[in-house]
């Protein structure tokens, strides 16, 4: 075997020059039969919505007049069209954008926020401790539907403000994973050597033990991006979502689905496209905790 | 053989992985016979364990049987189907495992977990089955029998846990008993006493064992024929006496080498290290297993064809083609020239008075906690260039004193003067520079030592910037000259963790400790999870850095023999307070604390013809806030005088040549009580 599998097995003794450790890390994915299916899936979703302008058939806002007669699937509309004439492929195609980038730019948030309190209050314990969970559990048994309907009411509803309130309430989530791992990461010897040295407490925190915490984090963020998504398609249909018209895969389930009975496939398709990068995301978790990332 | 119960023909075991089919088991061939114990030993990834789960087809994911047959009372095992084996296992053939914890159900009695053994296997009744129980309680030695039935695993000691898996194991009057690697983890007197149950067991029951160990000594002790296995597969076996003394196979004897025991020092004998390291078992040359690491080793004889099992003598079988060609053994031996006596030196590190308790927080719900006292009145010191080790059990607060010295933990009362400077109260942040270089430490789990996520060359090269400071690019060359100290290839620097042996991380655990070239390094048991092979070589190598550095080294350790190897001072420890101090030929020798005397006799000596009963100590350690007010001793000791042992701490009587032993007996009088049971002649120039 060419290359080295860097979960489990050591390597031969002999020096080689080897791959930056994050592309062999990357290159492991494909031991798993689950997360390579993740993988693609999400990647197809992130090539479409890059090559969106290139590959929409039509403007994702102007209506097709003519259209309107036949909304269901053609030849000229893949996907048929909305109850504007809008043409399906292309606004789903275009609705990937906002999601493939808000998504994810708030784990991020949320990861940075809940990793910081997770490893002050799992590393330092005492007060600290104390008003981090305390504070996690409040914002964690709050309604969170209501939540998101109050602050988008108030500050207005915008990408940047979507990605605040998603960073606000999973950061919670985040650090108490992050919590419990500090809580057991600090234990270790190596960081009883690190004082040795005389190491301050947030190189400590933030290099001895973070790295360390790192693959159940990753798992738990492509997991998280997961139900991001899912609430981006809720804050959508509730109509706090991201502002018309630009296409957003909730806000065009929430236009269409009274028509329901009559054209099923206007709300039908955007779901379909929410619930497969979803699957993708999962199924990606759950191939890198199958991997042995969890620990 | 005919009259074998067991007997193993050709047994080879693979595992399927991403790499293709390993072979984990290379065509074992043995036979056992009824009532007999034999031993296997061989050190961690030999095959010793997946032999004894082959026996029971108990193999993992993964693991299939690749050849050869298992015949146990004329049936073939290895071809025998789920219900038959079910049928087989827990009646005829029994196992006890390492962990008992793990072999018992902690929601279920121990009562009615060994009450339905003979319901299941010998569909005795309920009333019958309890009586077998409640006697074979009694058998194992359990006090009070009744009320052990009723309690849970987890209100049991190891030792009484063990037991009663062992219990359960012979309830059904197996045939085969298989037992891996049953003490190891248990605290040295358990273990002897755990050892001695088996021993005596034995004379009753006539279950044949097969008794897998790392442990020549354990082995020794309970087993008529020993098996040794290296890399898979079976390379010497026969009477356990023939193998001690005149071992055939280089791997046995570099086993018996590399083993500290408590007859010998670093003067006289010192541990001679197995060359090399174990290779994983996919890359493996054809020919002998051993001939990379063989000092016998002959180009074209051994390296050529896969070397068989060949009789040597009557019972006595080796795989080596030269094994009629070795000299006769003889333990390696030092030239003679011993280390001349104790000089006097200056103490670097002493404690005086040292106290710590632990005052658990309060909860405002639940019963109020007690304050532990985890160490007491202890007063211990190192010289200068020495090494002063601690010993005892486990909780007896060895670790404790590792960490106070160490500013990990600080103290409550007393003193502890590092280098005339008082550091007792001092945490490690609020030590300065100069006194973090002064004292570092090696831990001892070599698994946890290093950060997986950092490279040993970070990790080194960190320590060295944070406790010697200087430019960056004069690190790089530190951290190989380091390397090259502990006897690493510099190019070491750029591996993870992850890439390296046991051994290897504890070498650079050790470089990392030496990073600051420190005074002191106080090294908690750093090799106590280490192969005996490893073992020796790192041993050594704390020897040779603290004649080349001048180091003085306070080492942690529950292990007698190692102790007795490596120290120059002795502290031996009891529920946190220290029962004898003093030089190791004095500690070792009569008059001993009555303690010292017990550990001493539960060291399990790799030597068959002084495996004979020994001292077995009582019951277990008192827990740590229920410390005895007199003695600390007192509730285990057999030499107990009477009352003023419970009521009254014992005085500390000083001996010529600084030796302290704390009991109420008067030394001369101990002297005349105790047996030698050391004989350092034995092995010595």
């Amino acid at each position: 075997m060419a290359t080295v599998d860097v979960l489990t097995v050591s390597p031969p003794a002999a020096s080689r020059r080897r791959a930056p450790r994050w592309w062999r890390a990357a290159r492991a994915i494909r031991h798993s039969t689950t997360a390579s299916i993740g993988v693609a899936i999400v990647l197809v979703w992130v090539a479409l919505a890059l090559l969106a302008p290139l590959l929409a058939p039509y403007a994702p806002n102007s209506p097709d007049l003519l259209a309107l007669a036949h909304t269901t699937p053609s030849r000229a509309h893949w996907l048929g069209t909305d109850h504007l004439g809008r043409d399906l492929v292309s606004r789903i195609l275009w609705g990937a954008r906002p999601v493939l980038i808000i998504a994810p730019l708030a784990v991020l948030g949320a990861t940075i926020l809940g990793s910081l309190l997770g490893l002050a209050a799992g590393y330092k314990r005492g007060w600290i401790d104390l008003i981090v969970t305390r504070a996690c559990d409040i914002v964690l048994s709050f309604p969170v539907i209501i939540l998101y309907m109050i602050i988008l009411a108030h500050f207005g509803s915008s990408a940047w403000n979507i990605i605040a309130v998603l960073t606000l309430t999973k950061a919670p989530i985040i650090a108490r994973i992050v919590r419990g791992l500090t809580l057991q990461l600090r234990e270790r010897e190596y960081v009883a050597a690190a004082k040795m040295r005389g190491e301050s407490s947030l190189y400590i925190m933030l290099v001895e033990i973070l790295p360390n915490a790192r693959g159940p984090l990753i798992v738990d963020m492509c997991l998280r991006t997961g139900y991001n998504i899912i609430i981006i398609g809720v804050l959508g249909f509730l109509g706090i979502g991201l502002p018309p018209p630009d296409p957003d895969w909730g806000g065009m389930v929430k236009d269409t689905y009274g028509m329901m009975m009559v054209w099923p496939h206007m709300a039908l398709f955007p779901c379909a496209a929410i619930s497969s990068l979803v699957v993708g995301f999962n199924l990606l978790a759950v191939g890198l905790r199958e991997l042995g990332w969890r620990d | 053989m005919t009259d074998a119960l067991l007997e193993l023909q050709d047994l080879s075991v693979a595992y399927g992985g991403r790499r293709g089919e390993t072979r984990v088991v290379r065509g074992v061939s043995f036979a056992l016979r009824a009532g007999e114990a034999m031993g296997i030993v061989g050190e961690s990834g030999c095959g010793k364990s997946t032999v004894a789960l082959t026996i029971v087809r108990y193999l993992g994911r993964g693991g299939r049987i690749a050849g050869g047959r298992i015949l146990f009372e004329g049936r073939d095992l290895a071809t025998l189907d789920a219900a038959a084996l079910r049928d087989l296992r827990g009646r005829r053939v029994a196992m006890v495992y390492q962990d008992p914890m793990a072999s018992l159900n902690p929601v279920m009695t121990v009562g009615r977990q060994l009450i339905e053994v003979p319901m299941i296997h010998d569909g005795a009744g309920r009333r019958a089955a309890r009586a077998r129980a409640l006697a074979m309680l009694e058998e194992v030695k359990l006090a009070d029998p009744e009320a052990v039935m009723e309690r849970y695993p987890h209100q049991l000691s190891g030792g009484q846990q063990q037991r009663i898996v062992i219990a359960m194991a012979l309830i059904a009057e197996p045939a085969l008993l298989i037992m891996d690697e049953p003490t190891t983890g248990l605290d040295v007197t358990v273990e002897a006493a755990v050892l001695e149950l088996v021993r005596d067991l034995r004379r009753r029951h006539h279950s044949a064992i097969l008794f897998i160990s790392h442990n020549l000594g354990t082995v020794a002790g309970v087993c008529d024929r020993i098996g040794v296995m290296y890399r898979g597969e079976l390379v010497e076996d026969g009477p356990v006496r023939r193998i001690f003394a005149d071992p055939r196979h280089p791997y046995t004897r570099g086993l018996l080498d590399c083993l500290p025991t408590v007859g010998r020092d670093k003067r006289q004998a010192p541990l001679v290290p197995i060359a090399g390291q174990l290779e994983p078992p996919w890359q493996r040359a054809p020919g002998c297993g051993f001939a990379a690491r063989c000092p016998h080793v002959e180009a074209g004889r051994c390296t050529t064809a896969p070397i068989p099992l060949a009789p040597f003598a009557s019972e006595h079988r080796v795989a080596c083609v030269r094994a009629g060609e070795l000299p006769a053994y003889a333990r390696r031996r030092a030239d003679g020239a011993a280390v001349t006596a104790v000089r006097v030196a200056t103490p670097v590190v002493a404690t005086e008075h040292l106290g710590k308790v632990y005052v658990p927080r309060r909860r405002r719900l639940g019963r109020r906690r007690w304050p532990v006292r985890a160490l007491n009145d202890v007063e211990v010191s190192a010289a200068r260039r020495q090494t002063l080790a601690i010993v005892g059990e486990s909780g007896c607060g060895k670790s404790t004193l590792a960490k106070v010295l160490a500013g990990i933990e600080t103290a409550t009362e007393g003193r502890v003067a590092l280098d005339g400077v008082e550091v007792g109260r001092l945490g490690i942040d609020r030590r300065g520079r100069q006194l973090k270089r002064k004292l570092q430490m090696v831990f001892q789990n070599p698994e946890s030592t290093l950060n997986p996520s950092h490279t040993v060359g970070y990790a080194i090269g960190r320590a060295l910037k944070r406790l010697r400071g200087g430019a960056t690019r004069d690190i790089d060359a530190a951290v190989a000259r380091l390397l090259e100290t502990v006897k690493l290839a510099p190019d070491m620097a750029a591996r993870v963790p992850r890439q390296l042996s046991g051994g290897e991380k504890q070498r650079v655990a050790i470089a990392r400790a030496l990073a600051s070239d420190p005074d002191v390094v106080v090294a908690d048991e750093p090799v106590s999870a280490l192969d005996v092979s490893v073992q020796a070589a790192i041993i050594n190598l704390l020897t040779e850095l603290q004649a080349s550095h001048g180091t003085t080294l306070v080492f942690i350790s529950h292990d007698l023999s190692v102790v007795r190897y490596l120290a120059d001072h002795v502290a031996v420890m009891y529920l946190g307070s220290v029962l004898e101090h003093g030089p190791v030929e004095r500690v070792f020798t009569p008059p001993y604390h009555p303690y010292t005397e017990a550990l001493l006799a539960a060291v399990p000596v790799p030597d068959p013809e002084r495996a004979g009963p020994r001292v077995v100590l009582e019951g277990t350690i008192p827990r740590a806030r229920e410390v005895p007010r007199g003695c600390p001793f007192a509730t285990r000791c057999p030499r107990k005088v009477g009352a003023i042992c419970d009521d009254t701490p014992p005085p500390v009587q000083r001996l010529e040549g600084e030796h302290r032993i704390a009991c109420h007996i008067p030394a001369p009088e101990l002297a005349a009580l105790q047996p030698g049971l050391v004989e350092p002649s034995r092995h010595g120039p």
